[in-house]
């Protein structure tokens, strides 16, 4: 019956996340401050890892297959795509050019100047 | 509810992971070939979007509760985080705060639409939580699903060979730029050539999704 206390802690964590972001209306995604909200709990060992470590795992190993429900969602709007190719694709290309070059230096230069 | 969107979902996803698994390439990337494939057939056979999701909803829901176990891999590499503490806070703030204005203003130069800029800011952050995201800054989540996946596809497919180019040869500034850039993609391609460096890129995953999303909604209120 281990899997269920695993389960019910990372659900808990999630309703705790949503009900907190809309209590509080705030613009974090509730499933974001439930991770924020076990990290805390890990951390000061109000929750154990190995309570929720298997579970937790199983979930980060499948996420994949749960982006292809939204991603289908692409069909409502393949109009809208077409008519907005370039600035979509350029953008997209060009800003994770700069985002990797950009991230890659500042980290570099931080580490040769602590040397 | 009928359970045929869901199972059309596991079965197309299950063949091209084993497609993926046979040949490792960025172009046999299981999610990308599953999102195609299952909008084609919906398409072929004139099945609506909504009848699709009526069923398949539930593996969308499982992101959430899936969002909030990446406090796990967060909290195992702890140690690591310490460590390099500094330069993984300036490379998280750094790198993340340029791939959203970057990916914002590009577009709008180019003349996209508010809902485009909405739905792209959030492109380099894991999938899971840019989707949240997006749904709460009035993005198309749909859209940054798929501006997700494929900004991972670049990373997967080309990073570390243009870290090469440029000559960066840190592992720790080479995992960083994987993990802020291209998320889970792009982790997954660097842990293959450098332990370390992919460590180093899943935690700048998970911290880049919390930056972004404690940044963006505040951000996007400034440059709208």
């Amino acid at each position: 019956m281990r899997p269920y206390r695993g389960l019910a802690i990372i659900f808990g964590f999630y309703a705790l996340g949503e009900f907190t972001a809309y209590a509080l209306n705030l613009t974090i995604p509730g499933s974001v401050l439930g991770m924020l909200f076990l990290l805390g709990a890990l951390h000061t060992g109000l929750i154990k890892l190995g309570w929720v470590e298997g579970e937790a795992e199983l979930f980060v190993r499948n996420m994949s297959v749960m982006f292809i429900p939204p991603g289908v969602g692409i069909v409502t709007y393949l109009g809208l795509i077409k008519s907005q190719a370039v600035p979509i694709f350029v953008a997209l290309v060009l800003s994770f050019l700069i985002t990797l070059v950009v991230t890659a230096k500042t980290v570099e230069f931080l580490r040769r100047e602590e040397e | 509810m009928n359970p045929l969107g869901i199972t059309l979902t596991l079965v197309v996803f299950y063949l091209f992971s084993e497609l993926h698994s046979r040949k490792r390439a960025f172009y046999t990337n299981p999610v990308l070939l599953s999102i195609i494939t299952i909008a084609v057939i919906l398409k072929w056979f004139g099945i609506p979007y909504g009848s699709y999701m009526d069923s398949a909803v539930i593996l969308k829901f499982l992101l959430g509760p899936a969002v909030v176990s990446l406090a796990v891999p967060v909290y195992k590499g702890r140690e690591t985080i310490k460590a390099y503490a500094r330069e993984i806070a300036l490379g998280v703030a750094v790198g993340g705060t340029v791939a959203i204005l970057s990916a914002f203003y590009i577009a709008r130069l180019l003349g996209g639409s508010e809902e485009v800029l909405l739905s792209i800011a959030p492109k380099s952050v894991t999938t899971a939580i840019a989707i949240g995201i997006s749904e709460k800054i009035g993005g198309i989540p749909a859209l940054t699903a798929v501006l997700v996946i494929l900004t991972g596809i670049m990373g997967n497919a080309v990073g570390p060979e243009l870290l090469g180019l440029i000559k960066v040869r840190d592992r720790i500034a080479r995992g960083l730029a994987m993990g802020v850039s291209s998320h889970g993609l792009g982790t997954a391609r660097i842990i293959l050539d450098d332990e370390l460096a992919g460590a180093v890129s899943g935690l700048a995953m998970a911290l880049n999704g919390v930056f972004t999303s404690l940044l963006l909604p505040h951000l996007i209120e400034v440059l709208k």
